[in-house]
């Protein structure tokens, strides 16, 4: 009853500009349009109709050829020259020699050991971060969804509060907490209101890692809470008065009802949340810019580094490391698409 | 404990509160307070900052509200001159303007008498006269005399790449969409499939190839090299197509009776019952590109180029951060987004609920 409510059309002053902007390039548009059918009838004439269809994919299929499908063929030749020329005739080809580069290690366990022990160390934080990150931002845009899809009032506006942050861009969620984090900055004014020591929070070893989880979770949690709850929302409400009908407490209801049906939901939480971990990147690189020292570094900052930033740039390296990423996210959707046929086969 | 434990699963786990108002719901709003105020919180502490002076930037702990010291004009003096209360020798409180500073010593003068000798008093002895007054200079200096942030420039690229890569999303991903969902080609699934393979695929495992592909084409330090490599997005194509295989074929059948060519069928039948499924996209593109920064990074290495996000992190790692004018400019780069949100608010947290996708 509130879904038709809410999907009826006002006018509100957002659609009225809409409207004007549209009736001002609307003659533009027409001669375009009309431009275009005049080549196309003829062409459709002589191919037929549903041929008409390579006509229609093809600016796509141009674009996504020239800038997804050949430079990922073109990745592997990269990944296999060396030098810091970027025309890859200039290139001298060195086989594997980056991917020795990369794993020249004596033991995989310590970073120091490693040649590139920049590239392992960019690994090691990369998993802790993905770790404290992915069950960060399911554990509280579970139980931020689950408060949200109680009878509250002003639920929308407490569901665009949560949401709000998910809009602003890496660069300014960065800048934000930079302010607030800073040694003279509110959080150590609140902390020492409470008897607390002040701490350079972002240049601290022992804290960065948690602050740049922090702030991630932050920034994204919201966006997993929608799903959640429209995964919530999506549950039969005579699944719950059924299982009330049998004597189910609070508790019975969440792990048999809730819990089982929300687990397909749970699960593209997981999977979204998990490929982005992996390569993240802006928020990190402007509120840490990956230190102290390289506590913070992640995999994406090395590859930019060592292709793009560094005095001399090691495009071969950079194009290793980054199969070495892509290798690891193919696994974990492999992974993901096979847990995610056995869950629901079960 | 036992009914701790109660209240706190009733709290998270129950879907809907009783007719009474119990534990649970005092926990509930509780919980979305705390909420509220942790993700509004530092948005908001932003905003107060960015009215504060240089000077009042670096008082801690931090006050709330932008103090700035009250500055009088006297009589015989050419600049404006800032206030104290002074605490005299004899005890007396009296608000004088401080004519300059010698080491621990100030001259200073009273306002409504100032043809009178200059009394001193030690530094200690004196208090800034502050008011609430907010610093627009912070928002107005960056945007005209500022050198190494060029707000208007940032600004112009941002809205250019945003606008036209949106368009170019919508137009080329609504071709393809239409193409894969209502024609029948040979090769037809393996485009559709080559596609979505690359939903996995990010910018970040290709970025030394596009590199080379955009400077090759000449497009290093240009709007065309951030705008072009992500038009043909995966996500776009999955939405689109999705929705229009549930428009009914006989609707495009009854159009070709008619004598309807098939890019009159696109643009006057599909593109027009598309419109819920574009939408979503073209507000998914718009944040896209707005907050768009990897790319851009490389892309971009001239300051003329450079778009909000990318000019707005360069300034932020200057090696004196300027803070009043950061804080400041970052506000005006989250607003054109909070704007939009605060409009389209339903529409967004909607359509994102429904297709799942960012």
């Amino acid at each position: 009853m509130t879904a038709s409510k809410g999907s009826a059309v006002r006018p509100n002053p957002t659609v009225r500009l809409l409207g004007l902007l549209e009736s001002l390039t609307r003659p533009i548009l027409l001669l375009l349009v009309t431009a275009v059918d005049r080549i196309l009838t003829p062409i459709q004439r002589r191919v037929g109709i549903d041929r008409m269809g390579y006509f229609f994919v093809l600016p796509n299929l141009i674009i996504f050829g020239i800038f997804v499908l050949f430079p990922m063929l073109l990745n592997f030749y990269y990944a296999m020259t060396g030098g810091t020329k970027l025309f890859p005739a200039d290139r001298p080809f060195v086989g594997l020699g980056n991917f020795e580069t990369l794993f020249d290690c004596e033991d995989f366990l310590s970073p120091n050991s490693c040649q590139e022990d920049l590239f392992w160390r960019g690994v090691f934080n990369t998993i802790q971060y993905v770790i404290l990150q992915v069950s960060g931002i399911v554990l509280f845009s579970l139980a931020t969804a689950l408060v949200l899809n109680r009878r509250i009032r002003a639920r929308g506006f407490f569901r665009s509060v949560f949401f709000y942050p998910v809009l602003l861009s890496p660069v300014v969620v960065a800048l934000i907490w930079k302010w607030v984090l800073q040694y003279e900055g509110v959080l150590n004014a609140i902390v020492e209101i409470f008897g607390g020591e002040s701490k350079r929070w972002l240049l601290d070893t022992n804290w960065a890692m948690f602050w740049v989880v922090f702030v991630s979770v932050w920034a994204l949690m919201g966006f997993y809470t929608l799903i959640l709850l429209a995964g919530l929302q999506s549950i039969p409400p005579e699944l719950y008065e059924a299982s009330s009908i049998d004597g189910a407490n609070t508790w019975q209801d969440f792990r048999f009802v809730t819990l089982p049906l929300l687990m397909p939901t749970m699960f593209v939480v997981l999977v979204l949340s998990l490929i982005r971990a992996v390569q993240m990147f802006d928020h990190i690189f402007v509120l840490t810019g990956g230190g102290p020292g390289t506590r913070t570094q992640l995999m994406v900052q090395y590859i930019y580094t060592t292709g793009f930033s560094n005095q001399i740039q090691l495009f071969g390296l950079s194009a290793a490391a980054s199969m070495v990423l892509g290798v690891s996210l193919l696994i974990l959707t492999l992974l993901q698409l096979r847990l995610g046929n056995q869950s629901s086969l079960s | 404990m036992a009914a701790d434990r109660i209240t706190i699963s009733r709290f998270l786990l129950k879907r809907s509160g009783g007719a009474r108002i119990d534990t649970s719901d005092v926990l509930t709003y509780l919980y979305l307070t705390a909420g509220t105020f942790l993700m509004f919180g530092p948005v908001l502490w932003l905003v107060f900052s960015s009215f504060k002076t240089q000077a009042g930037l670096v008082k801690y702990p931090p006050p709330l509200l932008p103090y700035q010291q009250v500055q009088v004009e006297v009589e015989g003096y050419d600049k404006a001159l800032p206030l104290f209360t002074v605490t005299l020798d004899d005890g007396s409180v009296r608000e004088l303007a401080q004519v300059r500073r010698v080491g621990i010593e100030a001259q200073m003068v009273d306002p409504a008498d100032p043809s009178a000798e200059r009394i001193k008093v030690n530094i200690k002895q004196r208090e800034p006269v502050e008011e609430v007054k907010l610093a627009w200079e912070n928002y107005l200096d960056p945007l005209v005399e500022l050198e190494n942030f060029d707000f208007f420039t940032y600004l112009k690229n941002s809205v250019v790449v945003t606008t036209v890569a949106t368009v170019i999303t919508l137009v080329i991903n609504s071709m393809a969409a239409f193409a894969l969902s209502k024609y029948r080609f040979k090769g037809r699934d393996a485009i559709f499939v080559l596609f979505i393979s690359t939903l996995m695929i990010p910018i970040t495992v290709i970025l030394v190839p596009v590199f080379l592909v955009i400077t090759s084409i000449g497009w290093k330090n240009n709007l065309w090299g951030v705008i072009i490599p992500g038009a043909a997005t995966p996500t776009g194509i999955f939405l689109l197509r999705q929705y229009m295989l549930t428009i009914p074929d006989e609707l495009l059948d009854a159009a070709r009776i008619d004598g309807a060519s098939e890019w009159h069928i696109y643009w006057r039948i599909i593109l027009p019952l598309a419109r819920p499924a574009l939408a979503v996209l073209a507000i998914f593109s718009v944040m896209w590109r707005w907050n768009d920064f990897l790319w851009p990074l490389i892309v971009l290495s001239q300051n003329d180029y450079f778009t909000l996000q990318v000019g707005l992190n360069a300034f932020q790692g200057e090696l004196q951060i300027q803070w009043h004018y950061v804080l400041a400019m970052t506000v005006v780069t989250l607003l054109p987004i909070t704007l939009v949100f605060a409009f389209l608010q339903r529409f967004i947290t909607t359509g994102i609920a429904t297709t799942g996708m960012k």
